[in-house]
């Protein structure tokens, strides 16, 4: 079976499903609210030859014509930073306010988390963890580029992160687990994901996921909040694993609320033998056709006080 | 002596009398530099604290940490020190510079692709200070800082680091 005959079933329009998927992805890239507007960013691109065009949900994260806005002086300048469509999201849904201490468990290459502190304004404290050092590098390098100064980067296995390093015990706010996953939904800018699909590629994930998100909610205060994403299709690695946090932590979903203007499926209730509680109905599916991005799942849960 | 460790995160102590290492400058003398050499006021780093990790590199930070720590980054590089001349970093300038009033030097459209590019812009006539320099250029209707110049004989460096610099 290929990767895209596994899902059009599941999905509300399985020919669009599958047009959209062999579709290129098109070009977007976020302001950097923390150096500009997106008014002055849309002048600069302009000025460098770049149409921009906001997206149908927010002003700040801007459609390009070109592929090639690295080499353009908003780039260079921290006004932009390339990031999809979708990948914006997780950070909105998390939705943290300024002062606040949050926590980025799997955070580089660092787009997320630079989105946090821009959403924060600057202030209080964003956490960004990695346990890859390599890509570490390539976060800080975005972050100095942005010009954020309230985040704070660990290299520790998120599985396991201990907050001791920073001093005495801070309550965490919110924690995002974008969590390492199989990519499926990255598959119209990577065709190496439809090429290399492995059916049960999810199956050494999702261990892994399962623990991130324990560990998410076990370090988030009573009353915080914990968003779980992935750029995958596959239920093993989205609502199986939300399902199994569920069970074993003190949390409850919430429904996704996402902006206006954007199309979503409700999480799945079953798949295959898999069957999940019925509030994984809050967690959302976005699939490409809908808003001509990439594939991305959201959950978000509150820990109980 | 000094008592610099480059792997960890050390606090700058606030003023001389508060001094463990002598040669690592105290706040007090780190916000006079700026103040002095491009006009910007010691009230801007309210509420940020300052760390030095590695030899001479000060870091700015958002907020608070408590002890010395041994994470992989705190906020920002934003100057160099334990050197005769002082220089700030890059993204420091991008971030902070706007507010300079004093030692910035406005470079055309032609001159910010050289110092982009990492190439030095001739500049025979400039009357100020020689030195570290805010260079700027008009982006959008406003001056944006673009990063640190060394101005020497008429000709301005610049500093952009190699992972920095872009051919636009």
């Amino acid at each position: 079976m290929e990767l895209v005959d596994r899902y059009a079933p599941v999905t509300d329009d399985p020919e669009a499903f599958r047009a959209a998927c062999a579709r290129p992805l098109p070009t977007t890239v976020r302001v950097n609210g923390l150096k500009t507007t997106p008014a002055a960013a849309t002048d600069a691109l302009a000025a460098a030859g770049v149409a921009a065009t906001p997206t149908a949900w927010s002003p700040s994260v801007l459609r390009l014509d070109t592929d090639t806005a690295g080499g353009t002086l908003p780039y260079y300048l921290g006004w932009i930073h390339g990031q999809e469509e979708v990948s914006c999201l997780p950070a909105h849904v998390l939705d943290p306010r300024p002062g606040e201490t949050v926590i980025d468990l799997a955070a580089a290459p660092g787009g997320k988390a630079t989105q946090l502190a821009d959403l924060m304004d600057d202030t209080g404290t964003v956490i960004a963890n990695d346990v890859n050092l390599g890509r570490l590098s390539a976060l800080r390098h975005n972050s100095e580029r942005l010009g954020v100064t309230n985040l704070v980067v660990t290299h520790q296995d998120g599985r396991h992160l201990s907050l001791k390093p920073l001093g005495p015990e801070r309550p965490v706010d919110r924690v995002l687990v974008d969590a390492p996953c199989s990519c499926e939904g990255t598959l119209r800018k990577s065709p190496h994901i439809v090429a290399d699909w492995d059916p049960k590629g999810h199956r050494g994930l999702q261990p892994v996921q399962t623990a991130l998100l324990g560990r998410a909610v076990e370090l988030t205060r009573p009353g915080g909040v914990v968003v779980y994403a992935t750029c995958t299709f596959a239920p093993e690695e989205n609502e199986a694993v939300v399902d199994a946090v569920l069970a074993s932590h003190p949390c409850s979903l919430e429904p996704v609320a996402l902006p206006a203007g954007l199309e979503a499926a409700p999480g799945l209730q079953r798949y295959g033998t898999m069957r999940f509680d019925a509030s994984l109905r809050e967690t959302v599916r976005i699939y490409p056709h809908q808003n001509d991005t990439g594939g991305f799942y959201l959950a978000r849960l509150r820990v109980d006080g | 002596m000094t008592q610099n460790d480059g792997g960890r995160f050390d606090r700058v102590a606030p003023d001389a009398s508060a001094q463990t290492d002598p040669d690592r400058p105290h706040r007090a003398a780190i916000c006079a530099w700026w103040a002095d050499r491009f006009g910007i006021a010691p009230e801007t780093w309210a509420g940020y604290s300052f760390w030095e990790k590695g030899n001479g590199k000060l870091w700015v930070f958002a907020g608070e940490a408590t002890d010395p720590t041994p994470v992989e980054a705190l906020g920002m590089r934003f100057m160099r020190v334990r050197q005769e001349h002082w220089k700030p970093s890059t993204n420091a300038v991008q971030r902070f510079g706007d507010r300079a009033t004093r030692n910035v030097i406005r470079l055309s459209d032609a001159e910010t692709r050289r110092f982009i590019a990492g190439e030095s812009v001739d500049r025979p006539g400039w009357e100020g200070d020689w030195g570290y320099l805010i260079a700027a250029t008009a982006v959008a209707g406003r001056e944006v800082p673009l990063g640190v110049g060394l101005y020497l004989r008429g000709e301005l460096r610049s500093t952009v680091p190699r992972g920095r610099q872009r051919r636009l």
